[in-house]
Formats: structure tokens, C-alpha cells, sequence
């Protein structure tokens, strides 16, 4: 077998890697730290692969530049951090409704405002959420290591295709400036989901067709004319003032992503089986917890780890086994209590659920959250 | 008619304009208020549309948010109806990324110079080949009234009852100023002239701004006392604008606050797009 390509890449270069990987040809975007690395490399590869790149003027104006290209038929792509992030919600929520794909980067600063431009944070975990006005779907992935963040950004751009939908990669500025050595995948081994092809007849296109759950996507300029609009509309994608199918219109979007879940989650559960107490995180605090649940159980301490890579749809199901099986769920998190929130939500008092937060723009230890680990042998 | 006509005069009594051709019929009637002017400029951009030969499928119709914003839905063609002042975001990216869409964005004064001022400004310094048609109705119709960038000094809106105090904005002045390499103004009242405009517009490569005034008698005409729609083109329209043709022609007392009508400002100026495929996607190859 041939020798696989190794390189020693940053996060965020691999970012790029796994965009390109996926097919996305059009990034626009707005420099931010600790994103910007992503931009800078998307500007230099895009045009090599026949693929555009626009420095926009802010943020708004890229998230917007992004659903317009993925109008026209490219897999499309914009990165940045909490300020930018919040300035996009607008136009995620008018991809959530349109139903348009396209992936969103958001490497974690610390926040609000200006916050902690050059620190870790894990702070927009809800903003992944509900960031956007209105009820909406909601899908992010949360890669916590250099590899990872190349497969997740393949596998944001697949879900955003196949659920006709914006998703959101999150991770924190460690993981995005961190160094490792990392696994170039070849071609085709690496699942790719490319937009379903429109095969009617032009007359009988409606781009919210309601025979499908995720009606496919006809690219603007070959022959479909629709109308595409961020108003509640009719499967023809015209408004509508009729109630009931405003509310199908509400649910539907909702529904299509609710139904597969069982698709979307995906999670890394490290010695669960017998654990008696167990933790519950993501990023670079992941890796903090793997350590931890290592030194505990060198201890003798039945300590497990979950580790989400999709945050949302949140995990409840796995939580709420989890939550019958443990003496206390340990969630550690850079802010000041947002996933545990969550986990509280979904084990419903089977157990006792510590939240462990930080937000002075360090990380959390392994020596942390061991602590907090013994306090349950 | 007994002489032949000559050929300038034969084009302007065409026979009657099959708007249907391009008008999406189940989507009427149209939101718009009997006597608003955003009608008689759809109808001139059909019409420019059509002659520029371009098919229904090669076109895009891209607007933001506000009554005038509501021009994409009701005609036949690749069109999208967007976020308020973020029409010509959107737009820009379906241009780069299909560069061979004849783009169109369809904006109101509010739309393009309050909220989408900063992507105007941008969009014209790119001079990415977008053709915008701002809609310069002197207020925000679509929220009911309220004064916008181009309301004049003094006038009444439900937010300025006691007579604006902001300096409007000039959106063909801004145009050029950020780079735009074709600007023109037209009227709703001057609607063959507009046509023309538009035309001249559309077969333009690069970003070409059209500023048309037009009227929104329910808000702006009933607040500050216009007797009647027609009352209101004869004033801001055609007395309130002189011809750039005629310009020359006639005394400063007779030009003095009027705003100038036809193309202002032309250039051939690299097109963005052009730029990216050249220099951008040869030199990225090379290397
Ligand atoms: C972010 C945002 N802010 C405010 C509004 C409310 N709004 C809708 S249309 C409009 C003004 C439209 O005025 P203009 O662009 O001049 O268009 P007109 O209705 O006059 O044609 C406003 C303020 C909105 N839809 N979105
Ligand atoms: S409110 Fe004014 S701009 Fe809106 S449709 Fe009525 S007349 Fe036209
Ligand atoms: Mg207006």
C-alpha cells in the first residue's frame, strides 16, 4: 500500500484542506483572529482550482456573498469569530428558512464584545444555536483535534447538502492554532456528498417541492426559474399568507433535521461502559478530559468520556443513557455554563450533573477536572 | 399615418409591449398602492430587459427588503428576494461565482443607501458588473413612512414631523465617487427615457447604478401635502430634474436644485469578475 501523506498543518489550515476536499469552490469572508488563517489560505488555493474568493467588506456582507454562490451552484464557505459571528445571524437564519447550503467556521474567541481576541473561548455554543431570530434549525459540528477539524469541515459541507441547510463548525482558537501532524486522505476516501442533481422538466420544478422531505436544489441560470425568498413561502418558493402553510413551512425546516438525528450525531465515547462517573465535552477541553479519565483510571477511578462531534442537534439521547448509568456527569466548558445547561436538560435528575468553567482565557487543565473526578470515586 | 415616420420616432411608437413575457401572471396583482411609481419602473425594465436580448434564463433579479423589493417576484426570472440592504451581497455572489448571469438588483433608497450603504459603496469601488436600480422614493414606504437618506430637508415623514434635518444623500454622486463606472438617473415620469437608460445600463460591463426618482404618494405625497400621484411626477420628476442634454443649454436659475437626468458618469474601467479570471485564476495557475 502506498504511503499515506503526512503534514504538520494548523488548524486552520486544515480547515482549508477539508473545504477543498469537499468541493467547496467560493469562500467570501472578513478577517477576524482567530479565524483568519482560513481566508488567507482559501485566497491563495481557490483560484488554483478554478474556485473564487472575495474579501467582502464585513461579515454580513459575506455570509450573504456565500448563500448567493451556493444560489449559483457552489459549495460555499466563510469563516470567523464572535463578533463576525454575530453579525452573520441574520443572513444564517435567512439559509435556515430558504433552505440554501453553505458551511460557517466560527473559531472561538473569548467574548462578548471584543473579549479576548487571542484566547480560547467555548462560548458560542448557544450562539450555535440560537443565534438567529425565529425557531430554525440548528446543526454544528465540534472537531477537537487538527485531523478532526479536516474530516468535520468534510462532513459540515455533506450534512449542509444533503439537509439543505447553513452548518456551523465550532472550535476554540486552541484547536485552530494548534500544530499537528495530520493524515492527507485521498481521493474518495473521505465520503463527499455532492448537491442532488434537478432532473424534471423545468415546468414541474418547485425548489420547496412538498413530495420531498429536502426538496433538491435546481443552481440559478440552467433553466429552472424559481424564486427564492426569506418570507414564508409555498413549495413554489412564493410568500404565502396562509396559515397553515406558513406553520408547515416552520415545522417542516425543523422537522427534516429532527428526523435524522440518528444521521447527524456522531460520538466518541471513551471507556463508558463501566463508568461510574463520566465527562462530557468538546474542543480543546476534550483533550484536557481525555487525560483526566486517562490519570483516573491509573487511580483505579471508573471515569469515562463522551465526547460530542455534533453539539447540534444536542446528543440528547445519549446523555440521557449516560445519565442512568453514572453517579455524575463532569462538564467542563471555556464560558460560564452553556453545555450544561444540556446535559442538566437531558438526564432529567438521574444524575448529578457539575459544570466546571472557565473564562479568564486559559484552558482548562487535566489536573482540573480530575479534581473534580475524584470528588465521585 | 400618411409620411414615414423616421427611424427614432418609428422605435418610440413600437407596437404594444407584451409584458406578459416576462411577468409572472399568478403572482398578481402586485402589493403596490394605486399611483406608486414602483410599477411604471418595473415596466421600463422589462422593456430594457427585452431589448437587451438577454433570455429569461441568463437573467437574475436580486433585490433586498421594501416595497420596491418586491420586484423580483412577480417576474420570470432566476429571482431572489433577500435581507434589507443586502441585496448587492447577495448579488455578488452569484455574479463571481457565475459570472455569465446578467445580474440586476433591485433596491429601495433605504434599502441600498441606509442599511446596504456600506455594500453600495463597496459593490461600486469593485465595479463588479451588477446592474442596481435604486428606487429614490424619499422614504421608507414599506415600514409606513418613515424618512430615508434621500428625504429633502425639511420634508415630513412619521419620524420627522417636524421637517427633516439630515442632508440627503446624492446616490449618483456616491455612486461615482466609490467607482462606479456607469451612473445615470432617470424618472418614473420620463418612463421611454428611463427604458433607455436602463438599457444602456444593462449592456454596460461593470457596476452601473440607476437612480430613479419616483413617487410613493401614500407616505411621501400625502405628508407633505401633493395633491395627487400625477401632482407629485409633474413636481419632483419632471420640473424637479433637468436633461444632462439640456443642461448646457439653459440659465443656472433654471438648473439650481434640480437633479440631473440621463448618464452622468461612464468609464471603461476593468470589470471585477474579468480582473479575478485574468489575474487572479492565470497567475494561481501558473504558480
Ligand atoms: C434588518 C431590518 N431592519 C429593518 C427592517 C424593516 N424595513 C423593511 S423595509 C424597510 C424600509 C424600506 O425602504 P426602502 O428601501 O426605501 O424601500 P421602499 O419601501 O421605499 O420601496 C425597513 C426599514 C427589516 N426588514 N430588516
Ligand atoms: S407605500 Fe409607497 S412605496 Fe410602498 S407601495 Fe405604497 S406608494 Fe409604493
Ligand atoms: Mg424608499
Amino acid at each position: 500500500m502506498a504511503e499515506k501523506k503526512k503534514k504538520l498543518l494548523q488548524g486552520n489550515e486544515a480547515c482549508v484542506e477539508g473545504a477543498l476536499y469537499a468541493g467547496c469552490r467560493f469562500y467570501a469572508g472578513y478577517p477576524i483572529t482567530p479565524s483568519t488563517e482560513i481566508a488567507e489560505g482559501m485566497s491563495v488555493r481557490l483560484p488554483k482550482l478554478g474556485g473564487k474568493f472575495i474579501q467582502m467588506e464585513d461579515e454580513i456582507a459575506s455570509m450573504a456573498a456565500i448563500i448567493g454562490a451556493s444560489l449559483a451552484g457552489l459549495k460555499t464557505l466563510t469563516a470567523t469569530s464572535g463578533p463576525g459571528f454575530s453579525l452573520k445571524q441574520e443572513a444564517i437564519g435567512y439559509a435556515c428558512l430558504a433552505e440554501i447550503p453553505c458551511v460557517v467556521i466560527n473559531v472561538m474567541r473569548g467574548g462578548p464584545s471584543t473579549g479576548y481576541p487571542t484566547g480560547p473561548s467555548q462560548a458560542d455554543i448557544m450562539q450555535a444555536k440560537w443565534g438567529t431570530h425565529g425557531d430554525h434549525p440548528a446543526i454544528s459540528v465540534t472537531p477537537a483535534y487538527v485531523q478532526e477539524i479536516l474530516t468535520e469541515t468534510v462532513r459540515a459541507f455533506n450534512l449542509a447538502e444533503k439537509y439543505r441547510t447553513p452548518v456551523v463548525v465550532l472550535y476554540d482558537e486552541i484547536v485552530g492554532h494548534m500544530r499537528e501532524p495530520i493524515t492527507m486522505p485521498a481521493p474518495g476516501e473521505i465520503e463527499v456528498v455532492d448537491r442532488a442533481k434537478v432532473t424534471c422538466k423545468p415546468e414541474e420544478y418547485f425548489p420547496y417541492d412538498d413530495k420531498y422531505e429536502v426538496a433538491p436544489l435546481a443552481p440559478f441560470g440552467t433553466g429552472y426559474r424559481f424564486h427564492v425568498t426569506g418570507l414564508n413561502h409555498k413549495q413554489d418558493g412564493f410568500p404565502t399568507n396562509d396559515p397553515k402553510i406558513i406553520r408547515e413551512n416552520n415545522e417542516r425546516i425543523m422537522r427534516k433535521i429532527e428526523n435524522h438525528k440518528e444521521d447527524i450525531w456522531k460520538n466518541e465515547e471513551t471507556f463508558l461502559d463501566d463508568a461510574e462517573v463520566a465527562v462530557f465535552t468538546i474542543g480543546s477541553t476534550a483533550r484536557s478530559a481525555r487525560y483526566a479519565v486517562n490519570e483516573a483510571r491509573k487511580a483505579g477511578i471508573k471515569a469515562g468520556l463522551l465526547r460530542p462531534l455534533t453539539i447540534w442537534p444536542f446528543p440528547d439521547r445519549a446523555v440521557a443513557e449516560l445519565a442512568k448509568k453514572v453517579k455524575a456527569i463532569i462538564v467542563p466548558e471555556l464560558n460560564l455554563g452553556q453545555m450544561v445547561l444540556e446535559v442538566e436538560r437531558c438526564s432529567r435528575g438521574a444524575t448529578k450533573v457539575e459544570g466546571i468553567h472557565r473564562v479568564d482565557g486559559e484552558p482548562i487543565t487535566p489536573a482540573q477536572i480530575l479534581e473534580v473526578i475524584r470528588k465521585y470515586k | 399615418m400618411s409620411a414615414p415616420a423616421a427611424p427614432e420616432k418609428k422605435e418610440k411608437i413600437s407596437v404594444p409591449f407584451d409584458y406578459n413575457k416576462y411577468l409572472r401572471p399568478n403572482k398578481l396583482p402586485h402589493i403596490w398602492c394605486p399611483g406608486c411609481g414602483h410599477g411604471i419602473v418595473l415596466k421600463a425594465m422589462l422593456r430594457a430587459i427585452d431589448k437587451s436580448g438577454f433570455s429569461k434564463d441568463q437573467i437574475c433579479v436580486v433585490s433586498g427588503i421594501g416595497c420596491s423589493s418586491r420586484t423580483p417576484g412577480y417576474v420570470d426570472f432566476n429571482t431572489l428576494h433577500t435581507l434589507h440592504g443586502r441585496a448587492l451581497s447577495f448579488a455578488t455572489g452569484i455574479k463571481l461565482a457565475k459570472p455569465e448571469l446578467k445580474v440586476i438588483v433591485v433596491t429601495g433608497d433605504g434599502d441600498a443607501l441606509a442599511i446596504g450603504g456600506n455594500h453600495f459603496i463597496h459593490t461600486c469601488r469593485r465595479n463588479i458588473d451588477l446592474t442596481v436600480l435604486v428606487f429614490t422614493n424619499a422614504i421608507y414606504g414599506m415600514t409606513g413612512g418613515q424618512y430615508s437618506p434621500t428625504t429633502p430637508m425639511g420634508s415630513q415623514a412619521t419620524t420627522s414631523r417636524y421637517g427633516s434635518i439630515e442632508k440627503p444623500f446624492d446616490a449618483c454622486e456616491m455612486a461615482k465617487a466609490s467607482g462606479a463606472s456607469f451612473v445615470a438617473r432617470g424618472t418614473a415620469y420620463h418612463t421611454l427615457e428611463l427604458e433607455k437608460t436602463i438599457h444602456e445600463a444593462i449592456m454596460h460591463k461593470g457596476t452601473s447604478v440607476v437612480d430613479i426618482i419616483d413617487a410613493c404618494p401614500t407616505y411621501f405625497g400625502r405628508m407633505n401635502k401633493y395633491k395627487s400621484a400625477t401632482h407629485m411626477m409633474e413636481v419632483l420628476e419632471k420640473d424637479g430634474t433637468v436633461s444632462v442634454k439640456q443642461v448646457d443649454k439653459l440659465p443656472p436659475e433654471k438648473v439650481q436644485g434640480k437633479f440631473l437626468r440621463g448618464v452622468l458618469h461612464k468609464d471603461e474601467r476593468p470589470e471585477y469578475c474579468e480582473q479575478y479570471a485574468s489575474l487572479i485564476m492565470e497567475k494561481a495557475k501558473a504558480k
